[in-house]
């Protein structure tokens, strides 16, 4: 009981991570129908930005305020990483609408390729750890000396989680950019008739989940304080699962499935094996594209002839 | 890079659209630099202790602003002098008289440039030994030769799934490992040569592409790329974790070496050079893999081209072009997709035995996800379905790096601590987009019907429309 409460909080704080780079996928998903293979490449982009500015902020400015230096930099971040996913689109995916089907797709690993080098030769092929930004934590209770233990560290990933989606989630359902996006999402030709410029509401659609991105990338990097250029692929392969399994396309779902991922990922290496951990991932994306592709809260996709 | 040019500037002289191509030049520059910021602007460095250290960079992000705004400055005024130019003759579809388009250029090159290919690919050996003076001083570039007809095969064995088929496979490179560890398992426990393990290679190669087909091919494009990458990935972190069988991340080594069909490429009495009378050299064996994968690729090539004349490569490439139709019209997709998916595996696992033969030694990281993505690069950039293209790009991706870490003036212009290889994958995953961009249909994308009546006419890859499958 108390390894599975424990476990719980791991998995919880892991799938809100998730959950975040998710959204990204199912959002550009449901716009332009393609799988922006280099979001995970994206959110380690955003973890480099995030330890060099934190790094900027401590030993430069001498900023000592924990509060301030994380705010700082989680808008830091989501400023710079937004403007790599709107000048990906521009360069790489805006050129290939009408294309034919597969041609984003490839454009979108060449960028992921060329993401993951990029920052690995501008910053060096090596693991960088960060100085711990919070530590300490509550015991929530502790019984034959196995502590449930809930650090500051997992409450705050969960808290700006939650805090976000529902503004997220406020942004698409009541602002008029938000309905722009879902218009797009159902017909793009349609909305372009009735006067929404379909271009600039997707690539605010990208913008937006590079800048969510940002926020796992941020909360990624200050959890687990080491990062690599290499650290886009598997969790980017991981939220993709999350948004497929929650139903592509789907806002809630993305996060559910993140959840959902993130749990299963700590339980299966709590009590499995820890090697096989990414084989239970990607066996949950296999299975879960063939049997059920349109995810738990995703809309079965409908063939128009 | 993007292509977008705006109408009006089309329409303008050169002069008069001069302030606004430098205004957007600028535009791009500055943008660059907002990307530059801090990524580039500052680097991290292990310091004293554990802690890490901000270098600035300034100069280096500046050279990049400077490098963006003149190239987008010349991409502009190219593009300027090209429009004013277009604008004078009408547009193919416009045109009211016969407007001789690509299409017949690129079938001259197809037919020149398959001769010339197999020309130089059939005496390499012998013209890199008489150009570098001796056998032993060529093996540089026989093993480059080797390493390049290794990924044509694997093009070529990809390009049934992804030319022909138009099915995305991201998980390739997993029958290029079933296949490398059929070999090295077979050979190494059973003591079986590599003349039986070599077809046995293929055949385990194409059960399990018909495996793992099976289940998936029902998907549609983008699905069926991730779900195939899935499957690579949990061969690969099989192939790592099952350590009592694969040798875990260390691998398998001292895999037997490939014999002149039964006979040792050795010193000894019955070997080799012994038989044939000969004096020994090491290079005879190097010398044999190069053929050996020739006629593997070449045979690939071969039974390519012959299946597409069939009813089951027509099928193929009916498919790619339209799912729907090719239903209505009662062709069986699963098994047609399943044939290909087979095939292209097989193919996949001959030269995965190939390739564990000629280095002895193989481990799970040689087939991870990048592999199967430059493999797929290849097929892309090279036009896909196009034989010849393939080659090509195969050649320019494998080689192309080759002779980037040769390249000592570079050494000159950018510092003595310029590693031109570091540079190899990042230009790698910027030419992919560029040609997406540029040419989707990839370098050559003439199409020629495999079966016509009469004339047989290409017509370019840009007015064939792909269905949605």
């Amino acid at each position: 009981m108390d390894v599975f409460v424990q476990q719980l909080i791991n998995g919880l704080t892991l799938g809100s991570i998730y959950g975040l780079i998710a959204i990204g996928y199912t959002m550009v998903f449901g716009i332009i129908g393609m799988v922006n293979f280099a979001h995970g490449d994206v959110f380690m982009l955003s973890c480099f930005i995030a330890l060099i500015a934190f790094l900027i902020l401590t030993t430069w400015l001498g900023i000592s305020s924990v509060a301030l230096a994380f705010l700082v930099v989680l808008v830091v971040a989501m400023l710079l990483t937004a403007l790599w996913g709107w000048a990906i689109e521009r360069v790489a995916y805006r050129p290939l609408r009408g294309s034919f089907r597969l041609a984003p797709l490839i454009s979108a690993i060449g960028v992921s390729i060329f993401l993951s080098n990029f920052v690995q030769v501008v910053q060096g092929a090596r693991n960088k750890p960060t100085p711990p930004l919070l530590s300490g934590g509550i015991t929530l209770f502790e019984r034959d000396g196995y502590a449930v233990f809930l650090s500051y560290k997992q409450c705050l990933i969960m808290a700006v989680t939650a805090v976000l989606l529902t503004g997220f989630w406020y942004l698409v359902q009541k602002t008029p950019f938000g309905r722009a996006q879902r218009a797009c999402e159902q017909d793009r030709k349609m909305a372009a008739l009735l006067g929404i410029d379909v271009d600039r509401t997707i690539s605010l659609t990208f913008v937006l989940g590079a800048a969510l991105a940002a926020v796992a990338g941020v909360l990624y990097l200050m959890y687990y304080g080491v990062v690599s250029f290499s650290d886009g692929f598997v969790p980017g392969v991981k939220a993709f699962t999350a948004a497929v399994l929650g139903g592509i396309g789907s806002l809630p779902g993305a996060v559910l499935g993140g959840l959902i991922i993130g749990l299963i990922e700590t339980f299966w290496s709590a009590y499995f094996s820890i090697e096989y951990k990414d084989v239970a991932a990607f066996s949950i994306l296999a299975i879960t594209l063939i049997f059920m592709p349109s995810g738990i809260l995703g809309r079965p996709e409908v063939e128009k002839v | 890079m993007a292509r977008t040019t705006d109408a009006s500037s089309a329409n303008a002289s050169p002069e008069g659209a001069l302030p606004a191509i430098l205004r957007d030049a600028a535009l791009y520059a500055l943008v660059a630099f907002g990307l530059c910021v801090p990524i580039v602007s500052y680097r991290t460095e292990s310091g004293p202790g554990s802690d890490l250290v901000l270098v600035p960079r300034w100069g280096l992000v500046a050279a990049l602003c400077a490098a963006i705004f003149v190239a987008r400055l010349l991409q502009r005024l190219v593009l300027l002098r090209r429009d004013a130019r277009r604008a004078l003759t009408p547009a193919p579809d416009q045109a009211t008289e016969a407007v001789h388009g690509e299409p017949d250029a690129g079938q001259r090159v197809s037919k020149v440039g398959l001769w010339a290919f197999l020309g130089i690919a059939l005496t390499l050996p012998l013209v890199a030994t008489a150009a570098t003076g001796g056998l032993s001083s060529a093996r540089y570039w026989i093993d480059l030769g080797i390493l390049i007809l290794t990924y044509v095969m694997l093009g070529w064995g990809l390009n049934i799934v992804v030319g022909l088929a138009g099915l995305l496979d991201l998980g390739y490179v997993a029958f290029y490992a079933v296949g490398a560890y059929s070999y090295a398992l077979l050979s190494t426990t059973f003591g079986l040569s590599f003349w039986v393990c070599l077809p046995l290679a293929g055949l385990f190669a194409g059960l399990w592409g018909m495996i793992l087909g099976f289940p998936v091919l029902r998907l549609r494009g983008d699905y069926l790329a991730i779900v195939t990458l899935a499957f690579g990935e949990i061969i690969r972190l099989v192939l790592i974790n099952w350590g009592d069988v694969t040798g875990g991340a260390a691998g398998i080594s001292s895999i037997p070496r490939a014999t002149f069909f039964g006979i040792p490429f050795t010193a000894g009495e019955d070997g080799f050079a012994a038989r044939l009378g000969i004096p020994f050299d090491s290079m005879h064996r190097v010398v044999f893999l190069y053929y050996l994968i020739l006629v593997l690729a070449l045979v690939t090539n071969g039974v390519t081209m012959r299946l597409r004349r069939l009813p089951i490569g027509r099928a193929w490439e009916a498919l790619r072009e339209d799912e729907i139709a090719c239903r209505s019209l009662g062709i069986d997709t699963t098994a047609t997709k399943l044939t290909a998916f087979a095939l292209g595996a097989a193919f996949g696992g001959f030269a995965g035995s190939f390739f564990a033969v000629r280095q002895g030694f193989i481990s799970p990281e040689s087939f991870n996800f990048l592999e199967s993505a430059i493999i797929l690069a290849i097929v892309v950039l090279g036009g896909m379905g196009s034989q010849l293209g393939v080659a090509i790009a195969a050649v320019a991706m494998v080689g192309g790096p080759e002779l980037l870490r040769n390249l000592g003036f570079l050494k000159a212009v950018f510092g003595e601590g310029f590693d031109p290889s570091e540079y190899r994958l990042l230009l790698f995953g910027l030419a992919m987009v560029t040609m997406m961009v540029w040419r989707p249909r990839g370098l050559i994308s003439v199409r020629v019907p495999s079966v016509a009546l009469g004339r047989r006419r290409a017509i370019s890859g840009a007015h064939v429309s792909e269905g949605h499958g």
